[in-house]
């Protein structure tokens, strides 16, 4: 291929950026009731290493905590003013993995004891408190097309199911709650992280999941819960902690002393988490 | 200054290479290597991609030939929208998708309820939102060459008697071989690598689904040695495939 080609490819190209956004808003807003991008990018705030207050604090959290975090960060800003709070959120294995890599967190609160032990391994972190905990519910869309009701009507071939991956936390818990109750389960896909699960269910692509029961709520009237006995045996700690590299080692403990709070509960208690 | 300039571009491509190179844990490569799901996965990415690059080829030629030769109002728009996926989030691509041809999709629906077939989960689903992803490569580069090329061929072949699917077949597509191929090239690299739209539609199950970039991701959670080496494998599979390809087609053309 001759160089003249390539920058008539390039100059077509550069047109086409021009011409392409336009169109693209098009998509873009017909899409947007779809599910975020819940790819591993950090969206690390840009903290300021100036000797001044730390102004912004970030936050690595759960993709279960991300209404619930939201709300308590706004609590934060509203009681902190001036400073501006960050999430990060994702597969908690994901997110352990970018602090350990040197992700600038300030905090992290994972889903499962396994992946804070990660970071905590890696000397990054204190001793982490549990907050709270959740418990898999077997997720339906609203009119439950495969009319499932209990775990067992997930072995069914024709019963199309999700699972997290067993990598991250939600997928573990699936593992044990199966494996508690003595059944196989062949899903037809294991997403990268619950809030992925859900979306399948929420689009009517899988007939069942197992989610938490968290998620069940968040995803208000789409998507109905289902509780199942086995679901004890795989309960989910959530552990906290100011990470010991924090930029900003002061607004760092406020946000897991407000998380540990009684108003930092009821927020947690009322999106369907049990207290720790 | 141009020197300089140039240098540090190369340097910052290169050098995430040379990361992986360096922090790959040689010792236990052959045994991670050896592992079936990892070769499940590779086998997958290649066949995937290439079917992926065989359906826009079969889809894309036509297509750029249309934008490029055949004016009809509305051509700038319609240009402009076929080269979206090349903005696009590829995730929202795949959100996209699930609402167009997933179950409850616009024409997901009706496959579901007419031939009990629908296409999230499967194999062929990772082939569509590759191929979705990774054809306005093609079409771009095809109707670039169809640009540059010389009408005249074409005009004469039609003076003396040649249908249009004959000029098309006899006289422009020799003529512009070498853009197809580039452009086939540059869509199975994207279809290869493709994660976002692959993982929304088509979701992730080992030996149906699990393509190379998602058995990567999903490594990275727990393992990040495993990953380096997926990554290793897919970087050396496809470099010495296109280094082949360039050697045999793009560099003689």
């Amino acid at each position: 291929m001759t160089s003249m080609k390539e920058f008539l490819v390039l100059k077509r190209l550069t047109r086409w950026a021009v011409a392409a956004p336009v169109a693209l808003a098009l998509v873009t807003g017909l899409s947007a009731c779809g599910s975020g991008d819940s790819g591993a990018a950090a969206t690390a705030a840009p903290s300021s290493s100036a000797p001044a207050a730390p102004t912004s604090l970030t936050v690595f959290a759960a993709a279960s905590l991300t209404e619930t975090f939201t709300e308590l960060g706004k609590t934060f800003e509203a009681a902190n003013p001036g400073v501006k709070v960050t999430f990060n959120f994702g597969s908690s294995a994901t997110l352990a993995q970018q602090i350990t890599q040197g992700a600038p967190a300030d905090v992290f609160a994972a889903a499962s004891p396994a992946t804070m032990k990660t970071v905590t391994d890696a000397s990054l972190a204190g001793a982490p408190t549990t907050f709270v905990r959740n418990k898999l519910e077997i997720a339906v869309p609203a009119d439950n097309p495969a009319k499932v009701d209990d775990l067992k009507d997930l072995t069914d071939p024709k019963v199309k199911v999700a699972l997290c991956a067993e990598q991250v936390p939600c997928g573990a818990a699936a593992t044990k709650a199966l494996d508690a109750a003595g059944l196989k389960v062949t899903p037809v896909t294991l997403e990268q992280d619950v809030k992925a699960t859900l979306t399948k269910v929420e689009l009517g692509e899988v007939d069942a999941a197992l989610v938490y029961k968290t998620d069940v709520l968040s995803a208000g009237g789409k998507v109905t819960g289902i509780d199942f006995p086995e679901a004890d045996k795989a309960i989910n700690d959530y552990p906290i902690a100011a990470l010991s590299k924090a930029p900003a080692p002061d607004l760092a403990k406020k946000f897991v002393d407000l998380v540990l709070s009684q108003q930092g509960k009821d927020v947690l208690v009322k999106a369907g988490f049990e207290a720790a | 200054m141009l020197f300089a300039l140039a240098l540090i571009g190369m340097a910052f491509l290169v050098l995430p290479l040379a990361g992986l190179l360096i922090r790959a844990p040689w010792s236990t490569l052959p045994q991670r290597l050896g592992q079936p799901q990892v070769l499940e996965a590779l086998r997958l990415s290649l066949v995937t991609a290439t079917v992926a690059t065989a359906a826009c080829l079969v889809l894309g030629v036509p297509l750029a030939w249309l934008l490029a030769r055949v004016p009809f109002p509305g051509r700038r728009l319609v240009r402009a929208l076929v080269t979206i996926p090349l903005v696009l989030p590829p995730v929202v691509g795949g959100v996209a998708l699930l609402l167009v041809l997933g179950r409850r999709g616009l024409v997901g629906q009706w496959l579901d309820t007419t031939f009990g077939f629908s296409l999230p989960f499967t194999t062929a689903g990772v082939v569509v939102a590759e191929a979705f992803v990774a054809m306005p490569f093609l079409v771009i580069s095809v109707e670039g060459a169809l640009r540059a090329a010389d009408l005249r061929y074409e005009e004469a072949a039609a003076t003396l008697g040649a249908s249009r699917w004959t000029v098309f077949r006899r006289v422009t597509m020799p003529l512009i071989a070498p853009g197809i191929v580039a452009g086939a090239v540059l869509c199975w690299a994207r279809a290869l690598g493709e994660f976002g739209a692959t993982i929304t539609f088509a979701g992730n199950f080992p030996g149906r689904t699990q393509t190379m970039p998602l058995a990567v991701y999903l490594a990275l959670e727990t393992e990040p040695d495993a990953a380096i080496v997926l990554s290793l494998l897919l970087l050396v599979v496809s470099v010495a495939i296109l280094a082949a390809l360039r050697d045999r087609w793009v560099t003689t053309a």
